[in-house]
């Protein structure tokens, strides 16, 4: 098991008032699992995401990775790893505006006690396979924004991390980019990469293989998803949604029957 | 390995931001480039003073001893001055009972009129020496011969000048055969000596006409004479032993009991120089003292800076440790940072210090044409300088070392 976690709770202090961000957690992810963690705003998926992420201590509960007891950890440990088993990438990409794409993908090495020879060379490899091996030297304020999640997820991918957590990574990006951004997980997972995301849209969330749903600090559902059922199921409702507008603002049954016609078309098409 | 990596890419990085914000950098290592310009500067000009100083001390002659009367502290009503007077016999006999001293002559000072021709001068300064005066100044002889225990021994009138008197009594420039007029007496001059100019340190001025005649024959001229005496030491480290064993001497020679006070002066030129030599150590330290205070002056902006630093690259700090620096490596980035700092503005002070020695080197006629900067100064500023770094950017090394990664990737 890559993640086992344990009544992980997470209780902020905010003044004199307790906030009760993660209220025991129970989440075990295998290797090469493709993770979506929903939720609405507010419900704990940041909060979780910082202790998978060893950025962020529990209050309370176990957190094993890659069989290893975090939650026993101290700063000097947890640095350790996050440099050799964590790749993170952020929804605001924190990429270093000084440097070029090439000394931001070589931070971690920097920081890595093993193989301090080649650096250069695996960061470029990294960055070949984000497919930004052409833009090595520019730097952030060169790039565009799907270009910098990609120099970030290069940088998260360098140290070959046990897993690739990312908060939100498409929430700065317009929906084409977030296509293109998501479809390289989707490559990453083929080539064996264990990833957790989080994020607020449903489509994106249908990528993975298996979506965690939060509310209020607990586990609402743990469910395997298919991506071409989530997908018919996505269309299923828009047809449904799209026959109740249509018998509102039309009351036309003879466009009522051709508008579930052609909805019933297309999901007999993008059925396998 | 991954240390002395870190400190490479840390220098680098250090070096690029300074570059990015030059002005400001350059206002807050204003302290220490100037501690260290003042530092470069005062060591430079104190060591060309004390090369000068030193060849001045040269030029009155090393390895020499004064032996002159010296009334005694707060004894005026037991001795006169009479009594303290050099006698003949403290004269002849030292030589042999001072084993250090290699040689001596007993000088007799007197100003008496000198008369040539129409030009006739009231005090000129007539000194009644032995041959071995010659040995002990080593003045080259232009003309003649030197004074010679014939002329001391027979008294004769015989005199040796310098240079400058040929011109002031207007005398043919081959004078040698001349006779002029000393104290009232005819003198044959038999040689003629350089000029040497003492430097004003030492009592000296322009150069003087000066007359040389044997001592004996000066005796003649003063029954009751005022002298004192100039010693030349075997070898200069000599002058310890020397002024014991003149001490020793003399006391002996006065019957002076054991808790008398000394009658007489005994003065070394190495010993003025030893005194002198402590004394620009004493200006070291002193000195030390100032770079000290300017470059805790200097560290205080050091200090300010690395902080605002810190708060400025938080969310850097944090992408840093998340990315896995460890908190060890985070104060080392900042040390080495607030350190690269000190020595970039330690290096434009060496550099302008060393701008202001070429000036002071320019100044014509100056006592610091020699001045150099010695190795100690700039390993005491580059020492200093990275010291201040170290101390001051320990502060906020650890500031950013304890940050949370969360905090300060949340940090605006
Ligand atoms: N540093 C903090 N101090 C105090 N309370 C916090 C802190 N961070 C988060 N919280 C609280 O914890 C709860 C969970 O926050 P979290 O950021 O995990 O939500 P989220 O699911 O990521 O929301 P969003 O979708 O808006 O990003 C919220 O109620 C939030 O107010
Ligand atoms: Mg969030």
């Amino acid at each position: 098991m890559t993640i086992r976690i344990r009544q992980l709770q997470k209780v902020y202090r905010v003044g004199t008032e307790r906030v009760h961000a993660l209220r025991g957690i129970d989440l075990d992810i295998a290797k090469n699992e493709f993770v979506a963690i929903m939720g609405a705003s507010g419900s704990g998926k940041s909060t979780l995401m910082n202790i998978l992420g060893c950025l962020d201590r529990p209050t309370a509960g176990v957190y094993e990775l890659a069989g290893k007891p975090t939650h026993r950890m101290n700063a000097t440990q947890l640095a350790q790893v996050r440099n050799q088993e964590i790749g993170f990438v952020f929804q605001s990409f924190e990429l270093l505006n000084r440097q070029t794409a090439l000394d931001n993908v070589t931070l971690p090495l920097i920081y890595s006690s093993k193989r301090w020879w080649g650096v250069r060379k695996r960061a470029k490899e990294a960055l070949d396979r984000v497919g930004l091996g052409d833009r090595v030297h520019h730097r952030p304020m060169q790039l565009s924004g799907g270009q910098r999640q990609r120099v970030a997820i290069a940088r998260a991918l360098v140290n070959s991390p046990s897993i690739l957590l990312a908060d939100e990574p498409t929430g700065n990006l317009d929906s084409k980019t977030s296509e293109e951004i998501i479809a390289l997980f989707k490559q990453l997972h083929a080539e064996g990469q264990t990833i957790v995301i989080v994020t607020h849209e449903e489509d994106i969330a249908g990528h993975a293989k298996r979506i965690v749903r939060l509310r209020d600090g607990r586990i609402l559902s743990d469910s395997p998803t298919h991506e071409d059922v989530m997908h018919q199921d996505y269309l299923r409702r828009a047809a449904v949604t799209a026959v109740s507008v249509a018998k509102r603002e039309l009351g036309d049954a003879d466009v009522m029957a051709s508008v579930s016609a052609s909805v019933s078309a297309s999901v007999a098409e993008v059925k396998p | 390995m991954i240390i002395v990596r870190i400190i490479f890419q840390t220098v680098f990085l250090a070096i690029s931001q300074i570059w990015a914000n030059k002005v400001r950098a350059m206002l807050t290592t204003l302290g220490i480039i100037i501690g260290v310009a003042a530092v470069i500067s005062v060591v430079a000009a104190t060591d060309g003073l004390q090369k000068f100083v030193l060849k001045e001390f040269a030029s009155v002659g090393a390895s020499k001893v004064w032996i002159f009367p010296r009334m005694p502290e707060g004894q005026r009503d037991r001795f006169s001055w009479r009594q303290l007077r050099i006698q003949l016999k403290e004269v002849n006999g030292m030589l042999e009972r001072c084993p250090s001293i290699e040689r001596l002559t007993p000088i007799l000072e007197m100003a008496t009129s000198v008369q040539f021709g129409d030009v006739s001068k009231p005090t000129v300064s007539v000194q009644a020496v032995r041959p071995a005066w010659h040995q002990i100044e080593d003045r080259a002889i232009v003309q003649g011969r030197p004074l010679s225990t014939i002329d001391e021994d027979q008294r004769l009138q015989v005199c040796i000048i310098n240079d400058k008197a040929i011109g002031e009594f207007q005398l043919p420039s081959e004078c040698v055969g001349t006779r002029i007029s000393v104290g009232g007496r005819l003198f044959t001059i038999v040689g003629v000596v350089e000029t040497k100019t003492v430097s004003p340190m030492f009592g000296g001025d322009e150069a003087r006409t000066e007359v040389y005649i044997p001592f004996q024959t000066g005796l003649m001229l003063r029954p009751e004479p005022r002298m004192y005496i100039v010693a030349q030491t075997k070898s200069p480290e000599l002058y310890e032993d020397a002024k014991a064993e003149i001490t020793f001497f003399m006391r002996r020679m006065r019957n002076l009991k054991p808790d008398d006070p000394n009658t007489f002066g005994v003065e070394a030129i190495e010993q003025i120089i030893a005194q002198f030599k402590k004394l620009a150590a004493g200006l070291s330290v002193f000195l030390a003292g100032i770079v000290a205070i300017s470059l805790l002056v200097g560290g205080i902006g050091i200090m300010n800076i690395m902080l605002v630093s810190v708060s400025e690259r938080t969310r850097e700090i944090g992408l840093r440790k998340a990315v896995g620096a460890k908190p060890a490596v985070v104060l080392l980035q900042f040390l080495v940072e607030a350190i690269t700092l000190c020595l970039i503005g330690g290096a434009v002070g060496l550099v302008i210090g060393f701008g202001i020695v070429a000036a002071l080197k320019l100044i014509p006629k100056s006592p610091l044409e020699e001045a150099g900067v010695p190795i100690w100064a700039i390993a005491l500023s580059v020492g200093f300088s990275a010291a201040t770094g170290l101390i001051f950017g320990m502060f906020p090394a650890i500031k950013a070392a304890r940050l949370d990664p969360i905090v300060a990737l949340r940090h605006e």
